[in-house]
């Protein structure tokens, strides 16, 4: 490995570090050293942004206390949007690329994503029943969530249907981005749908919020940032021990280095 | 050269629509599946919420709509399933075509097969549904203009799915959320027509997405097919 990087001097920095983590090996170590810190900082974060929108916050004038319903809800949606863009993006790096660790990326972003979702629509439907007086109605924001969810769950279910998890990934992948590309589209058909219906609904989020209110969000969206990226390392690291689980160097990072390596081949099932 | 090479690639284009329709003709019972499937459905509506005039009228271009979805996709599996199952997909493969002019042709044939009969059809269902007479038109044209999106969104998931044994209800989890704006473009453009409001608009929003799937979807049921019969 070090003579191969040693032929080529002048490689650009950053093209060294993507061909570096399209190296199981690499990539392992590299994760297994962010994920603690990941953890943490989303303890952290959570913590204060909770502290500071559960209990510091002032109640909202209109809709009283169940206002703080937003500092699960909004996050949540923003992640729910954010990691199917990403996983699409992994997607396509896998597809032209043929790179092993970008498709268990993108596989290990689609439970974490549709969780978000879940949790947004779970929190939308609490918040709809003080503000809308019912726990689900047809707004724009809870349908389109309502779609990705859909979206999701045929990424999810391609994926497990498959025997073998590269052929599943790689379908699961193209599946995503084939919905990355609609999702504009359905966006904005179902918030046209939306006013050609004229449902009861109310604009929740005025257009200025209170530093107070404001802050605490923001601190909420940077905390989730950290759990997304510390649950997907923290399952990208197990997929790809368990794909690799017959392979030398996968043997060789989880036997503790007091143990024999050369001896733990044998006898580590 | 390439004269020649373009001769044999619209050549093999027609050869693959007039063998798909020729088979679907030698199987003519079949071939009417799709609208029975559609005329019960819909018949079920009156039956299941009552029969009066004005309350089918309002619901009727979202029944007629939901009722050619689901025909449709009961029927997407037929694009390639034979094929896969004896080996002729293979054969298209090796066959030094490009797999998305095929994919093109099959999805394509898959349209004259299930979508257009379906188009033929809907002024029929919309005497059933009591749909006013000045909206048939919209019905018509939006069945028209969309239904060939539905096969070629739809042969994406086929692709995907064709190695699955037990694909088929996968398949409809995959292409309905991908569905959900030719639904809502396609009744908007019929209440419109319903109102009295101009409908081109909606028509024009139609050909947009039809032109879109034409255009870009023959690459991603080719890749769909490529990683399925890896």
């Amino acid at each position: 490995m070090n003579r191969k990087q040693d032929n080529k001097p002048r490689k650009n920095a950053l093209i060294l570090f993507f061909h570096k983590m399209g190296s199981p090996p690499w990539f392992y170590g590299l994760s297994g050293k962010l994920v603690p810190w990941l953890w943490a900082a989303f303890v952290v974060l959570a913590m204060c942004g909770l502290y500071l929108g559960l209990f510091r916050a002032p109640p909202d004038y209109l809709q009283g206390e169940s206002f703080r319903i937003m500092y699960i809800h909004v996050p949540a949606a923003w992640m729910s949007m954010m990691i199917y863009g990403l996983m699409a993006v992994m997607g396509f790096i896998a597809l032209v690329w043929r790179i092993r660790i970008a498709e268990i990326l993108a596989m290990s972003s689609a439970p974490v994503g549709a969780a978000f979702t879940l949790a947004a629509l779970i929190s939308g439907a609490l918040w709809g029943r003080p503000t809308w007086g019912a726990y689900w109605v047809w707004d724009a924001r809870l349908t389109s969530e309502l779609v990705l969810l859909f979206l999701y769950l045929g990424v999810l279910g391609l994926y497990n249907a498959f025997d073998e998890p590269r052929k599943a990934a790689r379908a699961a992948c193209l599946l995503a981005l084939v919905g990355a590309v609609n999702l504009p589209i359905i966006h904005y058909s179902v918030q046209w749908w939306n006013t050609l219906h004229q449902g009861s609904s109310i604009s929740v989020t005025g257009s200025s919020i209170h530093p107070s209110m404001l802050w605490p969000l923001l601190i909420m969206a940077l905390a989730t940032k950290f759990y997304y990226a510390a649950n997907l390392l923290s399952r990208a690291r197990l997929m790809l021990a368990q794909q690799d689980l017959r392979k030398g160097w996968i043997q060789k990072a989880l036997v503790k280095p007091a143990d024999n390596p050369l001896e733990g081949h044998s006898e580590n099932e | 050269m390439t004269v020649q090479k373009d001769a044999s690639l619209t050549g093999a284009f027609f050869a693959l629509v007039r063998r798909d329709l020729l088979l679907a003709f030698r199987r003519r019972s079949e071939l009417l599946f799709p609208v029975f499937f559609l005329m019960v459905v819909v018949s079920l509506f009156p039956l299941g919420v009552g029969p009066s005039p004005e309350l089918l009228a309002r619901i009727a271009p979202g029944v007629v709509w939901i009722a050619a979805l689901l025909s449709v996709v009961i029927s997407l599996d037929s694009v390639f399933r034979s094929d896969f199952e004896d080996g002729t997909l293979e054969q298209y493969i090796v066959s030094g075509q490009p797999l998305s002019l095929i994919a093109l042709a099959k999805s394509l044939a898959h349209w004259l097969v299930t979508g257009l009969p379906l188009v033929l059809v809907s002024p029929l269902l919309a005497l059933w549904m009591n749909l006013p007479s000045h909206a048939i038109g919209a019905l018509v044209a939006s069945l028209l203009l969309a239904t060939p999106i539905l096969s070629f969104v739809g042969a994406i998931g086929v692709g995907l799915t064709i190695s699955l044994r037990r694909g088929g209800q996968l398949l409809s989890l995959l292409v309905f959320p991908l569905y959900v704006p030719v639904l809502i473009i396609a009744t908007g453009g019929i209440m419109a027509a319903i109102d009295g409001l101009p409908y081109t608009p909606f028509l024009g929003l139609l050909l947009a997405g039809l032109i879109t799937s034409v255009t870009l979807a023959p690459f991603a049921i080719a890749t769909a097919l490529k990683i399925s019969l890896s």
